[in-house]
């Protein structure tokens, strides 16, 4: 499975990733042999099993918790190591043009 | 006693001294700071010591000692946390350059426990950024070393966590295993490694990385140093949902129970060859120490395991790259390219702040996860993953717990596997099934590998919750071995 460049600048621009051109090739080729050893899944027969989608031991369920208010963060403590802020919002560069 | 003597002692041994108050808690914890000034150069293990915080928190415990008011058996025990942790008020990086500055405004679960329970932290410790490698070579900052040889990995992710402990510098320490991240450390430097059951440990205030894999626990230099400290950090939290909320046995309780009639499962497929021979060797002889203690060896088969590399590479990565997404610049960590919009702000922070493995398992598991290729690669993944717990059930019909190697070598050289990160990927062969099955698993030391003399770990994997025969099994093996042996020369 060859990644291609074009492929891999598609995949970085979906994760927020900038990648310079040298970073884009040497992730198309560790992409590519990566993707060739996971391959070998390919082999096992998966038919009528159930995907393993979450973590819980065997037999364990999810603990549920009564919905009761609790005092969380504080906006101040919350806001601390904020980049930018402008009164109790996190300041980012304009969105809309 | 001298600081050496001192920095000499257990845990539990320490512990004895502090209550009958023939070792203070400041003499203890000045011991610690002056060894990590004098090693952590050479080593380093720590990416940030917090001395006069420790030294108040030390005063504090001395205190409360004279007045007969010690909280637990760690009261006044100085340790270190891997920098994974939420320190309230402690810078806490992960590793990465992206949360260089960044001082977490509460402490995680874990973390508050150990300080209710009185424990001193002498400060953070180095990993792979974002817990991403397996020698502490991703670091953001620096490498670690491995204390038994400075020329190799301390192994990774939690490698400051493992060579800190080894190196005397604290008597015990936190680390996170997602795949392995604290046993195979522990195995490489020669320390106990506990990964305990997915939901064991609460998650909370622990930076994310892979989170249906991501496990806390610690590593400590004695199997009754682990189990104390397990038995501190362990236990239900409303915070974190995959919480369990099952007691928590008394972990020290059974310890000396030995391993007559214990049923130890050795899987066929780890001893077909891809061991070092040193390794195996080992391996093999403390296998048998367990028949000599009464034990009985069962065979049993994991045929799914050789897919675990495949399936937790697909699957670790694509969850990180969705708990990474929020490193974006905007409400913590590094912010760059403002000037350019919000799009130049996401690409600029992320590619200035990421080193190259976060990248490489973004990209990867973005890929994965993205249409068209999500049934082929994480579905299938997961389906592999039901497949691995499932042999692991069997196994279990059989056996009490699973015995084999942690890692295929000893601890490597610092570049050997870094430009390969395939070859890096594959050392986790025998760790990844037990984060994939969601199960408890320890390593603990084997003797010393023949020719190099560097450490070599047993591995030892138990039914879900069953932390507790693990441990029991550990210290049997631990007791007729005698005490691990330190580094020397460092």
């Amino acid at each position: 499975m060859a990644l291609s460049v074009d492929e891999v600048r598609r995949i970085a621009a979906l994760a927020r990733l900038r990648l310079g051109p040298a970073e884009e090739a040497r992730l198309a080729g560790e992409l590519s042999a990566i993707l060739e050893y996971v391959r070998q899944l390919e082999a096992l027969d998966v038919t009528g099993i159930e995907p393993m989608t979450h973590a819980l031991a065997t037999g364990e369920e999810t603990p549920l918790r009564e919905d009761l208010v609790r005092p969380s963060l504080p906006p101040e403590k919350a806001l601390a190591n904020a980049p930018a802020r402008e009164g109790t919002c996190f300041k980012v560069p304009r969105i809309i043009e | 006693m001298s600081a050496a003597e001192i920095l000499g002692l257990s845990i539990g041994e320490l512990s004895g001294k502090l209550s009958r108050r023939e070792v203070s808690s400041e003499e203890a914890t000045r011991a610690a700071l002056a060894r990590i000034a004098a090693t952590d150069a050479k080593v380093g293990a720590f990416l940030r010591v917090t001395p006069e915080r420790a030294l108040d928190e030390a005063r504090a415990s001395d205190a409360r000692r004279l007045r007969g008011e010690a909280r637990s058996a760690l009261d006044g025990v100085p340790l270190a946390l891997k920098d994974i942790f939420l320190t309230e008020g402690v810078e806490t990086t992960a590793g990465s350059r992206i949360l260089e500055g960044f001082v977490p405004p509460y402490d995680g679960t874990a973390v508050e426990r150990l300080r209710a329970a009185g424990a001193v932290m002498a400060g953070k410790l180095n990993m792979d950024e974002f817990a991403m490698g397996s020698s502490t070579e991703n670091s953001g900052f620096k490498p670690c070393r491995n204390p038994w040889d400075l020329q190799r990995t301390p192994g990774g992710s939690s490698g400051g966590s493992a060579a800190a402990v080894a190196a005397r510098q604290v008597f015990g320490s936190l680390g996170t295993d997602t795949g392995g991240s604290i046993r195979q450390p522990a195995a490489l430097c020669g320390v106990v490694g506990v990964k305990p059951t997915y939901g064991r440990v609460s998650r909370y205030g622990v930076i994310a990385f892979a989170s249906s894999l991501d496990q806390v626990g610690p590593l400590a230099r004695t199997v009754g140093d682990a189990a104390l400290l397990l038995g501190a950090i362990a236990g239900h939290d409303r915070r974190d949902m995959t919480s369990s909320p099952r007691p928590v046995p008394d972990y020290l309780a059974g310890l000396e129970g030995g391993a007559r009639g214990l049923k130890v499962g050795v899987p066929r497929e780890w001893f077909e060859g891809g061991m070092e021979e040193g390794v195996e060797r080992r391996v093999r002889e403390a296998l048998a120490t367990y028949e000599k203690l009464g034990a009985r060896l069962v065979d049993v088969a994991l045929p799914h395991s050789r897919y675990g590399i495949a399936a937790y590479y697909l699957i670790a990565p694509a969850e990180a790259s969705s708990n990474l997404a929020r490193y974006d610049g905007v409400r913590y960590g590094l912010r760059r390219g403002e000037a350019g919009g919000l799009r130049d702000m996401y690409g600029e922070t992320r590619d200035r702040g990421f080193g190259a493995e976060p990248k490489r398992r973004i990209m990867l598991g973005t890929y994965a996860l993205s249409a068209g290729y999500y049934d082929a690669y994480y579905l299938r993944a997961q389906k592999v993953r039901t497949l691995v717990r499932r042999d692991f059930d069997r196994a279990f019909e059989r056996c009490d717990v699973v015995a084999g190697p942690v890692s295929p070598t000893v601890a490597f050289r610092l570049g050997e596997k870094s430009e390969d990160p395939l070859q890096m990927y594959l050392a986790d062969v025998y760790t990844i099934g037990c984060n994939l099955a969601a199960l408890p698993g320890l390593s603990v030391p084997a003797a010393l590998h023949p020719e190099s003399r560097l450490p070599v770990g047993l591995q030892l994997i138990g039914r879900p919750f069953d932390e507790a025969t693990l441990l029991q099994a550990a210290r049997a093996l631990e007791r007729e071995l005698g005490p691990a042996p330190a580094p020397e020369g460092i």
